[in-house]
């Protein structure tokens, strides 16, 4: 035998090139894409840019008002999805039995991954406003509250969009729980809830985050779905209202109330502006600013994470 | 003679069509080792579960006739689970501690049973560690990850951890099949200690540990019951042909 002659391995070669250069590539792409709106873009970034409203039909001024709805209506959104989410998929993993009805369940979230953007909008137009809102103020004699286009629904509707992405991560931190330490809850005696509560839970939560973090960068992002749900072209004012209990006032979010959104007021000041060159150096601060939003989300979402892991001991 | 604890008559048990085990019969007594033995695949694991309904939670699972504890048949419809598996403590072949400190891992039990009181559990982590024999080990660690004990440390905290709720009868499915001798030896030590205040069954691949642990074996093959005496009767003069040839090892 000769153990000092090396066998040529061509095709693991060839391929470990060709993967070496297609990460280079997507690396490049990236780089470009980020370098781009950053450098065009951090020249328009000032403070007053991050707070003031927007002036002279757009080409003056800041995107206050739609850092505002963005942050608005992606916390709502988490509100709504993380805890739907996360309680569909501990009982499809947990208490559903493995049945015809649960299999078509199971298909149809997958597939609602795949629905168009667009399709919720009207979906979340069709149910959220006209359904749900409505009949709301019939009910509560309201007169025209909840009927209408609104922050409420618009996050209701982007909850929706990003529901199979928490259930999905939650079930797989679910699944991946081993069975030994249930066996382990069980046989002292603790019930099911209990078991899930205090073994399976606390394990999957930094998958469940993975879900939220997901889910937020999805839904932070999104222009189409909220066309038609509360997204304002213009809104000088931020959709806040006093919240009293007594004499003590505190300015919370108004849900029923219109707001600006960042990513549909790009594409506002790309397209539907008069002059849209004129808007240019403002879309691309706007773009940064998403952008460096949406990953300070994610960090927070992650820093949880990080916590969570090293209390699990896994770091 | 001491008192019958388990009282089994006539069970059998079926995973959808598959018979796993056959008319079983045997009566365990109280405060006395009896190991279960037989080859891979003979039953005397599932039949362990059986004694405190561990096989509810797999699907398919269809058992019939009594097991009586202390004069309840535990497959009465009116039967707690939880208040059975309490009372019947299990340790399992592998170490399958929570991700939590060692302390935390102790007072599970207690804290889903309501004990609240920190004077309690701290006694009851004390006690437990000094039953199983690793208090001296543990006792500057309580705070730490349990995953950071040796492997045969964390089989006697899972010992402790089962001793928490204060059961009756402790189940043990191959609790020393992932150690080393010395681990092992103590753990057996540590059997031959509980047998004073506990019934212990253990499921054991190792004849000398069975050998060594028990008062009385049961030795299992293709889901029956073949034989189930005194251990010396049993390694030293069987009854019948299967057994011998089992303990002599001809075969399995």
């Amino acid at each position: 035998m000769e153990l000092k002659k090396k066998r040529k391995d061509i095709t693991g070669t060839l391929s470990l090139t060709a993967v070496r250069f297609m990460f280079f590539f997507l690396v490049m792409v990236l780089i470009l894409l980020l370098g781009k709106i950053f450098i065009e873009g951090i020249g328009v970034i000032s403070p007053e840019f991050l707070i003031d409203e927007p002036k002279n039909n757009m080409t003056e001024g800041g995107i206050g008002p739609a850092i505002f709805g963005t942050i608005a209506v992606t916390l709502l959104m988490v509100l709504f999805a993380v805890p739907l989410g996360v309680f569909s998929a501990i009982y499809l993993n947990e208490y559903a039995k493995d049945t015809f009805f649960t299999r078509i369940i199971r298909t149809s979230i997958n597939n609602l991954a795949g629905v168009p953007s667009i399709v919720f909008g009207l979906f979340g137009l069709g149910f959220f406003i006209l359904f749900i809102g409505q009949s709301l103020d019939d009910v509560l004699q309201t007169g025209l509250l909840f009927g209408q286009p609104a922050l409420l629904w618009a996050s209701a509707t982007l909850a929706v969009l990003v529901l199979p992405i928490v259930i999905v991560s939650t079930l797989e931190a679910l699944n991946s729980v081993p069975k030994s330490h249930r066996d382990a809850s069980y046989g002292l005696g603790a019930t099911k809830w209990q078991t899930i509560k205090n073994v399976v839970l606390p394990q999957a939560r930094p998958g469940i985050l993975t879900g939220t973090i997901l889910a937020i960068s999805r839904g932070a992002g999104e222009t189409a779905p909220i066309l038609f749900l509360g997204a304002a072209f213009f809104l000088p004012s931020l959709p806040i209202a006093d919240f009293c209990i007594g004499d003590y006032c505190i300015p919370m979010i108004n849900p029923t109330e219109q707001f600006m959104y960042l990513a549909y007021h790009i594409f506002i000041m790309a397209t539907q502006s008069s002059n849209p060159t004129e808007t240019l150096p403002l879309q691309y601060g706007s773009t940064l600013v998403l952008i460096v939003l949406t990953f300070l989300l994610n960090i927070t979402a992650i820093i949880f994470r990080y916590r969570f892991r090293k209390s699990l001991g896994r770091l | 003679m001491k008192e019958i604890k388990i009282a089994v008559k006539d069970l059998n048990l079926y995973y959808g069509e598959k018979q796993a085990l056959k008319n079983i019969s045997l009566e365990i007594p109280e405060k006395r080792v009896t190991a279960f033995i037989g080859p891979s695949g003979c039953g005397k694991s599932t039949f362990l579960r059986v004694l405190n309904r561990m096989n509810d939670l797999i699907d398919h699972v269809k058992i019939e006739g009594d097991v009586i504890i202390d004069g309840v048949n535990i497959y009465d419809k009116s039967l707690d689970v939880v208040n059975l598996r309490k009372n019947v403590g299990m340790v399992f072949q592998k170490s399958n501690l929570f991700p939590k400190s060692v302390y935390e891992n102790i007072v599970y039990g207690p804290r889903i049973n309501g004990i609240r009181d920190k004077k309690i559990l701290d006694e009851i982590v004390e006690r437990t560690l000094n039953q199983a024999a690793i208090w001296d080990e543990a006792k500057d660690r309580l705070n730490e990850n349990a995953f950071s004990l040796s492997g045969g440390q964390q089989q006697r905290l899972c010992i402790a951890r089962a001793l928490a709720v204060e059961p009756e009868i402790i189940l043990m499915d191959e609790p020393a099949s992932a150690l080393d001798p010395i681990s092992t030896a103590k753990i057996e030590e540590l059997i031959h200690d509980l047998k004073q205040k506990y019934t212990i069954v253990i499921v054991t691949h190792n004849m000398q540990q069975a050998a060594r642990v028990s008062d009385q074996t049961a030795f299992f093959y293709l889901g029956e019951l073949i034989e189930f005496d005194k251990t010396t009767k049993i390694f030293t003069n069987p009854s019948k042909k299967q057994t011998e040839d089992y303990v002599t090892g001809r075969f399995g």
